[in-house]
């Protein structure tokens, strides 16, 4: 019975966190930025659908989809304000972009944060769930929230599959991830392959954050971890790699729940990140790493 | 080095130096609590930019040397009650290892791998700290029986002591043809290693060199402290500010890092009235400075200096 529990427990918060990971490891792969400020911009979609329900009096679902524009807004935001402008330098050292681009989104993200918890305090909020009540699965009984949620991961994810694999905009940034220049001497332009990655990447965090929201809840504190559990998530399957990201975010989530319900939910974080630094001593870039 | 010590960065340091050391004579006792983190910060951010900017190693994790440091002595005092020189120096020595430790995926893994492995060693100990609650005392904290003195002024002394000395020594180092090589291999490894250099011994010396300062400092500041916590010297959050600081004085400066940390704690402190946005206001500060002097502080002014 525990064996079922853990299989539909974990799951859920696996889909959850592959759906989270997916957009960073996009981004990563097709314009070498990590975007530190990932967990701010998951925490915004959540804080602004329960804001949407609580202080506008939406419905759930504008309220839903107000959160996942909030996410959509902030992507955009964080490319133009500060991506683009640290890409575009003439003053900083092309080998030092990298650092300067982690940097820039940490503060970045760290601002989102501060306001969030200036504006709507650093009390956990929970989203009001689309659809409530449990049901009965071979005697466990699930919330069909869990439910939900791990469908519209996988709904989710497929479509991005569809997406970049069948039309032309996706094979477009398909390609910018495999050779830039390339795609630059077909005539596409690399911003506005920039500027899709980034919005498809708005749309996932804000789903992937509202769906925290109805899920675990969130508050500012949870900026921190979680962009470091998608950092090790995207590292472990292999950077830019979005099906070595999907593989890893259900090992991570797996083994957190096995331990949480095995050993004690205090000790929850520690085996993944133990796996991580031994994953980084075998195979440096990672399960399906390119590098 | 010779021309260094006529250069105007010598003397103006040299007067900054000399206005510190009198300011216990006219100013209250909580300017220099305040200036006496700021100078245990000071030597943090240096000891980080000694490795990111000279050895070019993305370190996420410099609360992994500065908190191991830090409650090796502070655990060694509360636990054994041994001196509070010999708790400072063993926080050190552990530091040291840690910083080995560290530095031996740092010799496989390179740029973002390398930062998350650091972040990873910081989430661990910061694990390891609240787990082992009966010895680190949790997340409450650990109560340090000794402190080195309660005068504020001599405190203030030391800390401005131990900052100027470890500037010295990491600004020569920097300068040095030590600094020259390891700025070389942080760059083109390749190539460095190409012209003969053992870059391997060069950057676990950086790394060393990096820990013992960070733990020392952290050791310090935690009898200064009279009590060692997550949140003081382990939490990432104290990291970032620790690499905000040497990004905001600029990078490859070593001096400026320890500016950009007096200017954060300073800042900080300034902007408490305006309450819970006082971080929002600081991060907005960096981050318009990493957008339009990526050469932070120091790096602006020696620049004009050298075009003039």
């Amino acid at each position: 019975m525990l064996a079922l529990q853990i299989l539909i427990d974990g799951f859920a918060i696996s889909a959850l966190y592959a759906l989270g990971a997916t957009g960073f490891t996009l981004i990563f792969g097709v314009s070498g930025v990590l975007n530190l400020s990932h967990g701010a911009i998951m925490v915004a979609a959540a804080v602004a659908a329960w804001a949407a329900a609580s202080v506008l009096h939406l419905d759930i679902y504008s309220g839903a989809l107000f959160g996942v524009g909030v996410a959509l807004i902030m992507a955009f935001a964080t490319y133009f304000a500060v991506v683009k402008p640290i890409q575009n330098s003439r003053r900083i050292p092309n080998e030092e972009k990298e650092i300067f681009v982690l940097t820039g989104t940490l503060l970045w993200g760290i601002m989102i944060q501060e306001l969030i918890a200036y504006f709507f305090t650093n009390n956990a909020k929970t989203v009001l769930p689309i659809v409530e009540g449990v049901v009965d699965i071979f005697g466990n009984r699930t919330p069909r929230n869990n439910i939900f949620t791990a469908l519209v991961c996988c709904l989710v994810i497929g479509l991005l599959w569809l997406l970049v694999n069948r039309t032309r905009t996706g094979k477009a940034v398909l390609a910018a991830s495999m050779n830039p220049r390339g795609v630059t001497l077909l005539g596409l332009e690399l911003t506005q392959i920039y500027i899709v990655v980034w919005g498809i990447y708005g749309i996932l965090a804000g789903i992937a954050g509202v769906l925290l929201g109805m899920f675990l809840g969130v508050s500012s504190y949870s900026v921190g971890p979680l962009t470091a559990s998608a950092f090790s998530i995207v590292v472990l399957g292999g950077l830019g790699s979005v099906s070595g990201s999907l593989i890893a975010a259900f090992v991570v989530g797996y083994l957190e729940t096995i331990t949480a319900y095995m050993i004690s939910p205090a000790y929850r974080t520690i085996p993944a990140l133990l796996l991580l630094v031994f994953v980084m001593y075998i195979r440096p870039q990672g399960l399906l790493g390119r590098r | 080095m010779a021309n260094f010590f006529t250069s105007r960065l010598f003397f103006i340091s040299l007067v900054c130096v000399v206005v510190a050391a009198t300011l216990p004579l006219y100013v209250s006792g909580y300017i220099l609590g305040l200036l006496t983190v700021a100078f245990y910060f000071g030597v943090f951010a240096m000891a980080w930019d000694l490795l990111f900017g000279f050895a070019g190693e993305v370190n996420f994790g410099p609360t992994f040397l500065i908190g191991t440091g830090a409650y090796t002595a502070g655990i060694l005092n509360n636990q054994y009650g041994w001196s509070v020189y010999v708790c400072i120096l063993l926080g050190a020595l552990a530091s040291v290892v840690a910083g080995f430790v560290l530095a031996l995926p740092a010799l496989r893994v390179r740029g973002p791998y390398f930062g998350l492995t650091t972040l990873v060693a910081v989430l661990m100990l910061q694990n390891f700290v609240v787990v082992f609650a009966d010895l680190t005392g949790g997340e409450i904290g650990l109560t340090i029986p000794d402190v080195i003195t309660i005068n504020a002024g001599a405190n203030y002394w030391i800390a401005l002591g131990f900052m100027t000395v470890s500037a010295a020594i990491l600004y020569g180092l920097s300068q040095s043809p030590v600094g020259l090589v390891l700025q070389a291999s942080g760059q083109d490894p390749v190539q460095a290693g190409a012209l003969g250099f053992n870059i391997v011994k060069h950057k676990l010396a950086a790394f060393i060199v990096s820990a013992f300062f960070s733990g020392l400092s952290g050791a310090l500041l935690v009898f200064y402290f009279g009590t060692a916590s997550v949140g003081t010297v382990v939490d990432v959050a104290v990291g970032v500010n620790v690499i905000v600081s040497a990004v905001l004085g600029g990078r490859r400066t070593v001096l400026g890092a320890a500016l950009g940390a007096i200017f954060l704690i300073v800042a900080g402190e300034f902007l408490r009235p305006t309450g819970e946005l006082a971080t929002f206001i600081v991060s907005a500060v960096a981050l318009l400075v990493v957008l339009f002097f990526p050469g932070g502080f120091l790096g602006a002014a020696l620049s004009r200096e050298a075009r003039s």
